[in-house]
């Protein structure tokens, strides 16, 4: 019998992603295992100053990417989920309502807020995928619904930026007509002739990519984000195949004619400013 | 042969015992009738039991029984007169998705729906009635079509879904369906559409945006099919009772929360058992809500359309 036994088996950690730093100190991209310091991070629109990996990010970062001195109006903030299902499945859908609150501190999947991006008004609505994996129910409808009216008001154009999964099950129905209502909300926009840019982030599936999110005057998005209908395991298990490399990745789903421009997360800003300003 | 679902059996059998009874009694020339009609009463009182008492997946299973009328079965039912319109102009045409002009007592009517096979080979043919993104397109095509010529639109909706393959991907099934759902709401003719078999998320509403949405009895309209549903939520296949019940699917619960307008009733049993009055059913239905928008201006129409959808939701 040997001195020293291993109590765990299989320990395969390769030496590259090794943590050796605290958490929150340091990034690691998760696609080429570079690290570097968050501050950089964050410098760089949280995307890899290595190879460009384009990190999910938030509603909040997206505002404070975009809104000149971040400044901003927050609407309809406490806009929150009802049950009208009584929906259970293995769990009852308000404490997962609750539960998700409590870990992100956000009241849904989206966020509407009303400021100046290189000192032209803009409306943006976000998604954030970190709640419930962005998954649109009444409240996302309901906000995005109110976003483009408030852009119609005030005659400002409208960015919606999309991050989610699709529909939310548990508000079955309900759910499914929210991509009824914000279609109804864009068509007002579209006839009254202001600006709808939709900016597909990764991922952006299902319901949401049969509505709001492919309806833009411009429909762009950032490098690899995976774009489509429905999932890849889905039709992978439809056509019983693998799917070809870079399938729904937003490159493939430019050279497909769908999406107007890829553009940088680090260059967003100037270049929404910039498309914004030839149109006005 | 006739497929018969579970709860359906011990009617049948008590129907085909009636039918035997009365074989023997005229083989034997023997008076049944107080037999009979007593056999007829207990079928008749089954019946009502049944099918007043259907829990939600069984609804669900009603709305995909084989030998239910599809879109090609009330067109042919309901029209004097009908021509078909095929393609997209643009890559194909879809057989899971069908349309043409069509007369209803002197009205013409642009029909647009979702189409499905009887049998293997047509079910091949039609894609189980899951439509690509050329379907949703002709569907579109057609409507607009429709609209240049003041006719009213109907379309059925009945499937399992937008077909999930890799080129339904690379030609747009997303951005075919949004656009679809966009449009409808401003297109000036009124538009009807009925839920006649099965609702299943954005694959329907890419057809399914209207003045009126009405749902046959025994249909479903949701945004994932039960199967599904208890696939991701329960990590299994065979919670699909308890999805459908969580789901509130049916045409009764879509009513109750106001996300449809109207319930069409189907014959006692299900409108596979007697086509003529299910369909007649419908045409009435269609003929008098057709009467009824065409009362309102196209814009008034549209305005109502929209706040209708842009109502829709739950929130606090």
């Amino acid at each position: 019998m040997s001195w020293f036994t291993r109590k765990d088996k299989g320990i395969l950690t390769p030496t590259e992603s090794k943590r050796e730093a605290p958490d929150g100190l340091w990034y690691q991209c998760p696609s080429c295992k570079k690290a570097m310091h968050t501050r950089e991070h964050r410098l760089f629109a949280y995307t890899c100053s290595n190879c460009n990996y384009h990190e999910k990010i938030g509603s909040q970062e997206y505002f404070e990417l975009l809104f000149d001195q971040t400044k901003y109006t927050e609407l309809d903030a406490m806009l929150s989920s009802g049950d009208p299902l009584n929906f259970v499945d293995t769990k009852r859908y308000p404490d997962r309502i609750k539960a998700t609150e409590k870990k992100t501190g956000l009241k849904d999947a989206v966020r509407t807020a009303h400021g100046k991006v290189n000192d032209i008004e803009i409306v943006v609505s976000a998604m954030d995928f970190s709640f419930i994996g962005g998954s649109m129910g009444s409240v996302v409808g309901e906000k995005i619904a109110r976003g483009i009216d408030y852009a119609l008001a005030h005659k400002i154009p409208f960015l919606m930026i999309s991050k989610s999964g699709g529909a939310r099950m548990m508000e079955a129905g309900f759910s499914l007509m929210q991509m009824a209502k914000t279609s109804a909300k864009l068509a007002l926009l579209a006839e009254a002739g202001i600006p709808y840019i939709s900016l597909l982030t990764d991922p952006t599936t299902g319901g949401v990519t049969a509505s709001y999110a492919m309806l833009g005057d411009f429909n762009i998005s950032e490098p690899g984000a995976l774009i489509g209908f429905a999932g890849p395991r889905v039709i992978r298990e439809t056509i019983g195949k693998d799917l070809p490399k870079g399938f729904q990745s937003a490159e493939f789903v430019l050279e497909h004619g769908f999406l107007d421009f890829i553009v940088d997360r680090k260059d967003l800003k100037d270049k929404l400013s910039s498309l914004l300003g030839m149109l006005a | 042969m006739r497929t018969l679902l579970d709860f359906e059996k011990p009617i049948a059998e008590l129907e085909s015992k009636l039918v035997e009874m009365k074989k023997l009694a005229i083989d034997n020339n023997v008076d049944v009738s107080v037999a009979a009609s007593q056999l007829e009463a207990n079928i008749e009182q089954l019946k009502k039991e049944t099918f007043t008492n259907l829990t939600r997946w069984q609804r669900v299973q009603l709305s995909r029984h084989p030998e239910r009328p599809y879109t090609l079965d009330y067109i042919e039912n309901i029209c004097d007169e009908f021509i078909e319109i095929y393609g997209d102009r643009n890559v194909g045409d879809d057989k899971a998705m069908v349309g043409g002009f069509g007369k209803i007592d002197g009205e013409t009517v642009m029909i647009i729906g979702q189409q499905k096979g009887r049998n293997t080979k047509q079910r091949q043919l039609r894609n189980f009635g899951m439509p690509n993104p050329e379907g949703y397109r002709k569907a579109l095509r057609l409507m607009k079509m429709a609209e240049k010529f003041g006719k009213p639109i109907v379309t059925l909706i009945d499937t399992p879904g937008a077909f999930p393959g890799l080129e339904a991907e690379e030609r747009g099934q997303g951005e075919a369906i949004a656009r679809n759902i966009r449009d409808m709401f401003m297109l000036k003719v009124p538009v009807i559409c009925i839920i006649i078999g099965e609702g299943a998320s954005g694959g329907a509403l890419g057809i399914a945006i209207g003045d009126r949405v009405l749902m046959l009895e025994n249909t479903w309209y949701s945004v994932i099919s039960p199967e599904s549903c208890s696939s991701i939520l329960w990590r299994s296949w065979d919670f699909k009772e308890q999805a459908a019940e969580a789901l509130k699917l049916t045409a009764t619960d879509m009513l109750n929360n106001g996300l449809v307008d109207g319930i069409i009733p189907e014959p006692l049993g299900g409108a596979h058992l007697d086509y003529a009055t299910a369909t007649q059913t419908v045409k009435k239905v269609i003929l008098n809500t057709i009467s009824e928008l065409q009362k309102l201006s196209p814009s008034e129409r549209i305005n109502q359309r929209v706040d209708k959808f842009g109502g829709m939701g739950a929130y606090k």
